[in-house]
């Protein structure tokens, strides 16, 4: 058994896509607009890029990254322990509390981060971690550098989490319960109402992952907890800029005084560099815009809802409910593949999700609305589905 | 040595090794080829074939049978049935 023997395993997971002639990622050649790039020398309508708020090309974003790039340089160079903590991040992660009614914020590098070094500092050994079955890589890998003992229960199923509590006993005070407001693959949302509900009964902690629901759900904008109305049940909120803020980072709030140590606690938070001035400008503006344009989130769900509501029309298999992530269920990985690259010919960029990225083994295309799009770029979308099913009915047929 | 790990183990109120090792050897039926016979000593990935997928399904049902809660972090010391049978064992009693 030699060093690199693992990776062995890692090829052949990718021989399928290999021989298909699939060898690397899709390289976005030139980026036009928040919805429109150019890859392989064509023009595409982006559809697989969680830039729910289309914000990515906002000129008030764009302005303030502008400014603080030619004010404060490129890079803070150094961790928010020692010299990268600017008055900006300090700003954000104000505004942050403030927009969740919460006492404390914090600002990371990244949302992987986020998690990770919210759950690393949150819990260790002797503590529990009871986790949705369908969690995200990043959540799974700070349970892993906790080194708390990792139970998951199974998706979406508030029963099932009771058994479980009921199983730890007294350790139940030892417990923190990780579930995201909407599930990355298939864009369910967690019956959080059910769960907090739960956890009330069993004296756990709480926290929710708003990765893909901030910006998304919430008469304000600030995801499940707010439009489920368990915001007070919530110990801990972790999210992201990279989806709805339109940029790179994460963060968390609560109202847990134990947030004042985690900035101590958290070695993801400390051994990093904190984020560039420029990337805490365009949260900060895009911030502003989440609250100031509610009208933002009315026209991504318009164009969620008709999606969802074209593809089930045309007869594909879709994720259980109408969202921003509309999840196309496959057959097998030929018609995965078969779909996704007569879409891109077609002129429509969507993910392709393959084993084990997926959570029941399936294939996915995976497709992400924004309120960027126009209704007519929805139409397009949908007409790029409805122009290769006659590759789904081959497939199924052969 | 395997004979001490099973006496160590059989306590008052759980079902022995024995009986653990034929219900799981049953549950593992469905997720092994035709002609494959699940024993004590199959490695779960060399002989059975088993992924992470397979894995997760199989610590479900495993879970609802016996109503415990199985931790992730045990999996790493899983190789083979036997092991997995020891480490259900163990969590049985504690």
């Amino acid at each position: 058994m030699s060093l690199f023997d693992k990776f062995q395993q890692i090829a052949a997971a990718r021989q399928p896509l290999v021989e298909r002639g699939i060898r690397s990622n899709v390289v976005m050649e030139k980026v036009i607009s928040s919805t429109e790039a150019v890859i392989n020398g064509r023009h595409v309508i982006l559809a697989g890029t969680n830039n729910y708020l289309g914000l990515t090309f906002d000129p008030n974003c764009i302005e303030a990254a502008s400014r603080a790039v030619r004010q404060q340089g490129t890079g803070t160079t150094g961790s928010r322990m020692a010299n990268g903590s600017y008055s900006d991040h300090l700003q954000l992660e104000q505004e942050l509390a403030e927009f969740f009614g919460c006492k404390y914020g914090m600002v990371f590098s990244t949302g992987y981060i986020a998690n990770l070094a919210m759950l690393s500092a949150l819990t260790g050994p002797g503590d529990v971690l009871l986790i949705d079955a369908d969690s995200h890589a990043s959540i799974y890998d700070g349970c892993r550098l906790s080194g708390a003992e990792i139970i998951r229960f199974r998706h979406n199923d508030p029963d099932n989490l009771a058994k479980r509590l009921q199983r730890l006993g007294e350790r139940t005070s030892n417990t923190l319960i990780v579930v995201e407001g909407i599930y990355s693959m298939m864009g369910d949302r967690a019956p959080l109402a059910e769960i907090a509900g739960v956890k009330e009964k069993y004296g756990a902690c709480l926290l929710v992952d708003e990765a893909h629901s901030l910006g998304v759900l919430g008469p304000k904008g600030r995801g499940l907890a707010e439009e489920a109305g368990v915001e007070d049940s919530v110990d801990f909120i972790v999210g992201t800029f990279s989806k709805s803020l339109g940029a790179i980072g994460g963060f968390c709030v609560s109202n847990n005084p134990a947030m004042e140590m985690i900035p101590l606690a958290a070695r993801p938070y400390i051994f990093t560099a904190s984020s560039s001035p420029s990337i805490i400008a365009s949260t900060r503006a895009a911030l502003k815009i989440l609250k100031a344009r509610p009208e933002l989130r009315n026209k991504l769900w318009d164009n969620a809802q008709n999606l969802y509501q074209k593809l089930q029309g045309l007869g594909f298999r879709l994720g259980p409910e109408p969202s921003p992530v509309v999840a196309v269920r496959v057959a097998n990985i030929d018609e995965a593949i078969a779909l996704w690259k007569g879409l891109l010919e077609y002129g429509v960029y969507v993910n392709l999700v393959t084993p084990p990225a997926t959570p029941d083994g399936g294939c996915l295309l995976r497709c992400s609305v924004s309120a960027g799009h126009s209704p007519e770029q929805i139409e397009q979308i949908g007409n790029g589905f409805a122009s290769l099913k006659e590759v789904v009915r081959e497939a199924e047929t052969a | 040595m395997q004979k001490s790990v099973k006496r160590y183990y059989k306590m008052e109120g759980h079902p022995d090794y024995e009986t653990i090792l034929r219900r799981v050897c049953e549950l593992l039926v469905p997720y092994v080829e035709k002609g494959t016979a699940p024993e004590e000593d199959s490695d779960f990935v060399a002989d059975l074939n088993f992924d992470s997928l397979k894995v997760m399904k199989l610590v479900e049902q495993v879970e609802d049978e016996y109503d415990i809660s199985i931790p992730l972090n045990i999996l790493p010391d899983v190789q083979t049935v036997k092991d997995f049978i020891i480490q259900l064992q163990k969590l049985m009693v504690s």
